[in-house]
């Protein structure tokens, strides 16, 4: 791997730190901050600085007096372990200093843009090709959003969540908080009482949307936490494929990273949403690295929907996360594809929750956990078939494979079934890259590393298939970096 | 966290009151003593947040019954149950001479109360032990039974509470079978509050059934430890007919190379009953073998919890761990929450699970129906084909005989499964 090229001409550069992550970089722009902690006027600043309405500044405060109430309580049932997180410390509100909102990509900050480049997000016109429409959120705000009029035409509102909050209230009113209301969690409350922003999305009855959205975070400020919200509505017959990756600068503190999704699917709609993330997964001892304790949910509400979560999680120091469906209407389906990998001194607890309410709901759970280093990964899944959920049908299969003896994998499933007619299956195994298969590679001439490399995408080739194309090729270089010194 | 300082009250006379009335030797006195000091300090537990080990079963309906203790003698083990042909052991324990050693080395070790209510409640109203001892080097094989039977108190209005204790220490290379049953009489709500400890030395061979078949409307906590050393195998089958809540928290600790054991496990529930398996295995050293497999039958409104936690620790390579839990459910509004779970920290090793729930399946019973069985019949052997295989894991073949006799007659198909 080459050394990575820092853009930044002050603050830390990355390359003292960890040569390994290229994303590593930060980019020297002035940042509009609140101060450091969090208090009811961090609250109404935030509002404020957003120019939002009376609602949504009365919610914020409601979700964090909730907070205040939780405080010391944050959940300790995962199997992750880390110092105590120091809710005073961080930033949260951190906003690249402009006067105004941009209107188009001229206004965007050179270096954002140059940040980006080096992202490879296609930004800019010339990616036309590439058919993604991409909000980018730098920090806590929405830096550009693409293809807005291409969208626009087909009826398609694709926007930073402030926009939608200013041209769309009454739809930002009706779902806000309707799959995740402020008080589900603890850091789902945090972030309903600090998001600075997020994607929104909405797709009208009947359309299918021509390109794949996308979104990309980025959290550059020091010691900043980013809360964003994303919102995905999907009307009747309605289609959507969204995109989500995320990447941090490489910091010896940890940052921490709050996020709250939620997708709502009415009759016969369908939401894809996938994710590829890479935060900082701290340094080779351990040092570092994203805090990622993100709530994730959608509600297939309606009559056939359909909402399936593909997930390549490579990246973060931690990671909580449990995309879930609650399959409500008749015949709704939920899906969750995931590739957990986790190397050096990282540590995942991820899983999915299916809750099957509808008739004839179905779940498909697919689970791959990959350790290595002294990595831990603990799958953690819910399948819950309510009395209602006759004929449901739930399939779940979740594989580790360890990769060194200093690594953990973990499964932690949850069966709760209360409908006779609801069928389940739960099926999990762990073993290390088997002898015979690098043995064979070996002798044909490969070199361990790239045994160990084929074997393991190979292991990884079902859930990348569900990703679209060119991720799919993305996600599969994460993981050779990611893997790299793990082996050989 | 802690109950109403009442209960606790009723909870310390019986046991000041015992330890006065049934003065031990010293160490004894001692470990009661410190039995009751942790549980007056954690009392019972609660499904509060991140205790995993609760989260499916409240405890409330025990703690909040003020139960007294029976100041029984321990006449009663024997009980009614038939004998399997097997000699009855005593609870009466002698805590003198060679057997009195034995006790005082191995009693309350694997047994930890640190962070466990009931055991800790156990431990403080230790009186009467019963103990089945192979000495080391005995390879003869030795058969025995520990019937732990609830009477009727002396107070008939009064709700009484047992803490029954089993300590089985098998010698090195002993062959040992023991059966352990709990009954109790159809009356007033009770609660058994058992601990039992097993000790498997190098070589050793157990086999362990345990039987829980008390009152309907009593309440069980089961407490069992299993510690095996180097190349001992330990086989367990355990049968539970529905109690209105039980627990069965049944633990093994692998610690020696080559150390195999086998749990299996079949419950059965009805009406307003619930029923909560606990299963850990712990892979403390490498090239151990472990296989789980517990099976439900779940009718009426009742409720069944099934945790399994494989722990395979980091020096423990070679582990070969299964862990399977199937379950049938007979009724509309019955429940079954599973976990099985498995912590890896080993990375050669293969270990898997599996899980399932689901209704009797009705093309298999279209299958048997044409073939001119009715619905009933059909239904019945099926059920009992699903029970059967853990049934058959039971090496004594009188104890297996009434086994599957008393399975059937508590699973008489009450309630139809519905075919759709």
């Amino acid at each position: 791997m080459t050394t990575p090229k820092v853009i930044s001409r002050s603050s830390t550069t990355s390359s003292e730190l960890d040569s390994d992550y290229k994303w590593g970089f930060t980019i020297d722009i002035d940042s509009d901050l609140a101060p450091k902690g969090l208090s009811e006027d961090v609250v109404r600043l935030i509002s404020a600085k957003k120019q939002e309405p009376e609602w949504l500044l009365e919610w914020r405060l409601k979700a964090f007096r909730h907070w205040e109430r939780l405080q010391y309580r944050e959940p300790a049932w995962a199997n992750i372990h880390h110092e105590p997180i120091d809710y005073q410390d961080i930033y949260y509100y951190a906003a690249p200093a402009t006067k105004d909102a941009p209107k188009s990509l001229d206004e965007v900050d050179p270096e954002v843009l140059e940040a980006f480049e080096k992202l490879g997000i296609p930004l800019q016109e010339r990616e036309r090709l590439a058919g993604v429409a991409v909000d980018a959120v730098l920090d806590s705000v929405s830096v550009a959003t693409t293809y807005q009029d291409m969208l626009e035409k087909a009826g398609i509102i694709f926007c930073p969540m402030s926009e939608a909050v200013r041209n769309h209230p009454e739809l930002v009113q009706k779902y806000l908080g309707s799959v995740v209301p402020y008080t589900d969690n603890f850091f789902a409350t945090l972030n309903s009482a600090v998001f600075s922003d997020g994607s929104f999305a909405y797709i009208p009855k009947g359309v299918r949307c021509p390109i794949e959205l996308m979104t990309y975070f980025r959290i550059n400020q020091a010691d900043s936490g980013q809360f964003e919200r994303t919102l995905i509505v999907c009307e009747e017959g309605a289609y959507v494929s969204y995109l989500e990756g995320c990447t941090a600068p490489a910091r010896k503190s940890h940052q921490l990273h709050a996020a709250v999704v939620e997708l709502v699917a009415l009759d016969d709609a369908e939401i894809k949403y996938s994710t590829l993330q890479n935060w900082f997964p701290g340094d080779k001892e351990g040092k570092g690295g994203v805090y990622n304790f993100v709530t994730k949910r959608g509600l297939a509400g309606g009559r056939n929907s359909k909402i399936s979560w593909t997930q390549v999680e490579t990246g973060s120091a931690i990671t909580w996360k449990y995309p879930s469906v609650i399959l409500q209407g008749d015949n709704s389906t939920g899906e969750f594809y995931s590739v957990a990998l986790v190397n050096r001194y990282q540590q995942a607890d991820t899983g999915t929750k299916m809750i099957h309410q509808g008739k004839n709901t179905k779940s498909t759970i697919v689970a791959k956990g990959i350790s290595a280093g002294h990595g831990n990964a603990t799958y953690r899944g819910l399948v819950k078939m309510m009395p209602t959920a006759d004929g449901a049908k739930n399939f779940t299969q979740c594989d580790s494979l360890l990769v060194g003896d200093q690594c953990g994998a973990h499964t932690v499933p949850y069966i709760e079934v209360k409908n006779p007619t609801a069928q389940m299956e739960h099926e999990a195994s762990t073993s290390k890259v088997s002898d015979d298969q690098l043995f064979y590679c070996q002798q044909r001439g490969m070199s361990v590393e790239d045994a160990h490399f084929m074997i393991i995408n190979g292991f990884c080739r079902g859930i990348f298939q569900e990703l679209p194309f060119e991720f799919a090729m993305e996600a599969s270089q994460l993981l050779k970096v990611s893997l790299e010194g793990a082996v050989g | 966290m802690t109950q109403a300082p009442t209960r606790h009250e009723r909870y310390f006379a019986d046991h000041q009151a015992l330890a006065a009335a049934s003065p031990g030797p010293a160490w004894l006195d001692t470990l009661r003593a410190a039995g009751w000091e942790r549980f007056n300090a954690i009392g019972f537990p609660t499904a509060r947040r991140g205790n995993e080990r609760w989260k499916y079963t409240a405890v409330a309906p025990i703690a909040r019954v003020n139960f007294a203790y029976p100041f029984l003698p321990p006449d009663n083990v024997g009980g009614p149950e038939p004998d399997f042909g097997f000699a009855a052991v005593s609870a009466a324990a002698d805590f003198d001479g060679e057997t009195g050693d034995a006790i005082r080395q191995h009693l309350g070790r694997l047994a930890s109360f640190e962070d466990d209510g009931f055991a800790a409640l156990n431990t403080a109203f230790l009186r009467d032990v019963a103990v089945v001892r192979v000495p080391d080097g005995s390879g003869a094989p030795v058969a025995v039974r520990v019937n732990h039977a609830a009477t009727d108190g002396p107070d008939v209005e009064q709700r009484y509470a047992r803490h029954p204790r089993t300590l089985i220490l098998a010698g090195r290379n002993a062959n040992l079978t023991v059966i352990e049953t709990y009954t109790g009489p159809p009356g007033p709500r009770y609660f058994t509050n058992a601990v039992t400890e097993i000790v498997v030395s190098e070589g050793a061979q157990v086999d362990h059934y345990r039987l829980l078949n008390e009152s309907p409307a009593a309440y069980h906590v089961g407490v069992t430890r299993v510690h095996q050393a180097r190349d001992s195998s330990f086989s367990s089958a355990s049968f539970a007919l529905g109690t209105a809540l039980a627990r069965n928290d049944f633990a093994v600790t692998l610690d020696g190379p080559g150390a195999y054991c086998s749990l299996n496990g079949l419950y059965y529930t009805g009406q307003g009953q619930h029923i909560d398996n606990l299963i850990s295995i712990d892979h403390a050293q490498p090239h151990c073998t472990s296989r789980l497999n517990y099976k439900g039958i779940l009718d009426g409104n009742s409720r069944a919890v099934f945790g399994g936690e494989v722990l395979v620790r980091r020096n423990a390579q070679k582990s070969d761990a299964q862990q399977t839990d199937k379950n049938l459910l007979l009724s509309e509004d019955a429940e079954v929450d599973s976990k099985p779970s498995l912590l890896i920290y080993a990375d050669d090793v293969q270990c898997s699970h599996g899980a399932t729930a689901g209704q009797i399946d009705a093309q298999t019973l279209f299958y048997l129906r044409s073939r001119g069985l009715d619905l009933a019949a059909a239904s019945r052997m099926l059920i009992s084909a699903f029970a059967r295989e853990i049934v058959n894991t039971v090496k004594p073949q009188p104890l297996r005989d009434y086994l599957d006799s008393l399975f059937d007659r508590n699973i008489a198909v009450k309630t139809l499964p519905v075919g759709r």
